[in-house]
């Protein structure tokens, strides 16, 4: 690394204790960040400083930090993920920002997504989704041969961009209704346009839509505001899809 | 039904419901137009529409209220639900998709409501002071004078030219919204649907807006 030019940023972090603490802002001042930190990583450095000074570090999640786990949820000066297009909080770095910003740093918000401390969000309501019809049923055991099922291209190609989805649930922070149109739209195409999905194609689609209601979820209102937030670029194609699927299974 | 309990269920609903709406505002404006041809168009029209047998007017006026009812219920219903979907709003507002017409849609929907509401008892019932009630030469009933009364007034004309900005707003999403809520839209198609939309809602705009204009401005004369 030969830049050794470094920031101090300010940070106004979402503190809060636990789901029933009513919680607030905090502002901090963290020193040599170099536009090489990433964005988990400046936090990395905050909370050594905290933990020096004996405070509590800042909670938040994360795990494989390359973009593809889809723990780490963070709304970053209002936008999930930090706005930047097709990037998670992992792979967002400090070179996007200057020295001297103020930061907001606020958990999802969404009434399925309870907090559970600071920026962690217990985003179960997602797999309770999953668990309604988010697979196919088969059986275990033998390796079917190669193309038994013949798929054409465009239908594999149009289910690999529904299941480029990581379940990161930034499309329900960044949705005005806290809707969760666009993972469950991903969730029920990716099935939907395969062989393989066709049989519970009705029952699924059924079960996953009442499931978002169950789970507290809102309607949507097509502000296509999740299409934006999202960091694999999942196309609200999806919702249309998932609508058609709905009426579909109607009749 | 469960699919009238279900988010997409009433949500198609409220797009089966606006998309009538949307036509019925198509053939009004198309039947409103005749009032360019002069008192004797919008006269002969609105004689035509109401020669038509009593039940079959009556018919008609019960399906445009039904929709109307429904539309409104459940436009109330799922917006108190999408406030609780957020209960808390992030301290940086940062949308980049959402558009005001799209934020707003209950409001310029209920000043839609109260329109119609004004709109029905000025033409309709004929309840509202100011209006011209006579009958033409033939017997039948001026319309032409009623509406060249009303709008000959900035305030007469006004309430309609803001009625049509609020429709402007709400078609502006709506249009390309209940096409998407159908399933009816794509990656690729929908940018162009949402484009039409707007030009519909324009349309709309534009051709309901140069009535009370081109009477205000004497364009049009009796
Ligand atoms: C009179 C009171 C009205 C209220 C309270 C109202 C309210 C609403 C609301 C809250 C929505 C949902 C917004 C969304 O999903 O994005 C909506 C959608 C819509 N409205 Fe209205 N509206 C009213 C009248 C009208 C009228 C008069 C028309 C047509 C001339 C109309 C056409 C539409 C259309 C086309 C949609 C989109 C449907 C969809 O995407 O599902 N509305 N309205
Ligand atoms: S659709 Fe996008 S934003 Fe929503 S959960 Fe999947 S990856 Fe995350
Ligand atoms: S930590 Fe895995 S996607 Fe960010």
């Amino acid at each position: 690394m030969s830049d050794h030019k470094t920031m101090t940023i300010n940070l106004v972090v979402w503190r809060q204790k636990n789901a029933n603490d009513t919680g607030k802002f905090e502002n901090y001042t963290v020193k040599g960040i170099t536009e090489h930190h990433s964005f988990l990583e400046m936090l990395d450095v905050l909370n050594e400083d905290l933990i020096k000074a004996g405070k509590q570090p800042v909670a938040f999640d994360h795990d494989c930090r390359e973009g593809i786990c889809g723990m780490c949820s963070q709304v970053i000066n209002g936008m999930p993920h930090g706005g930047q297009e097709r990037t998670t909080v992992c792979q967002l770095h400090m070179r996007k920002f200057h020295d001297g910003d103020t930061i907001y740093i606020e958990p999802w918000r969404a009434r399925a997504f309870p907090i559970v401390k600071d920026l962690v969000v217990d985003r179960e309501a997602l797999d309770k989704i999953i668990q309604a019809g988010g697979y196919t049923s088969c059986h275990t055991g033998g390796v079917p041969d190669g193309n038994a099922i013949l798929i054409p291209k465009p239908a594999a190609d149009e289910a690999m961009d529904a299941a480029e989805c990581i379940g990161c649930g930034a499309c329900v922070a960044g949705c005005p209704n806290g809707a969760a149109m666009l993972f469950t739209g991903a969730k029920v195409s990716q099935f939907a346009v395969l062989p393989q999905g066709k049989a519970e194609a009705k029952t699924r689609v059924t079960n996953m839509v009442q499931a978002m209601k169950d789970c507290g979820f809102g309607n949507c209102t097509n502000h296509y505001e999740c299409m934006a937030a999202c960091p694999k670029g999942i196309n609200v194609k999806f919702i249309a899809r998932m609508n058609r699927e709905y009426l579909k299974a109607q009749f | 039904m469960e699919f009238l309990n279900t988010s997409i269920g009433r949500k198609i609903v409220m797009a089966v419901t606006g998309l009538s709406m949307v036509l019925f505002a198509v053939v009004h404006l198309i039947g409103n137009s005749t009032i360019f041809v002069g008192p004797s168009g919008i006269n002969a029209y609105a004689e035509h529409l109401h020669s038509m047998p009593l039940p079959i007017i009556m018919l008609f006026r019960a399906i445009m209220l039904a929709l109307f009812v429904v539309h409104i219920v459940y436009a109330i219903q799922l917006t108190i639900e999408n406030r609780g979907g957020r209960p808390t709003d992030y301290a940086v507002k940062a949308t980049r998709k959402a558009t005001f017409a799209s934020e707003n849609m209950i409001w310029t929907g209920l000043l839609l409501l109260a329109f119609v509401v004004y709109h029905l008892l000025h033409f309709t019932f004929r309840a509202t002071p100011g209006l011209t009630l006579v009958n033409d030469a033939a017997g039948h009933f001026n319309v032409f004078a009623m509406v060249a009364s009303s709008f000959s007034s900035i305030a007469g004309a006004g309430i309609y030219a803001v009625a049509m900005v609020v429709l402007f707003l709400h078609l502006y999403h709506g249009i390309q919204s209940l096409f998407q809520t159908f399933g009816l839209a794509n990656g690729n198609t929908l940018p162009t649907i949402t484009k039409a939309g707007a030009l519909v809602a324009l349309v709309l705009f534009v051709g309901f807006l140069a009535i009370p204009m081109s009477i205000l401005f004497g364009i049009i004369k009796g």
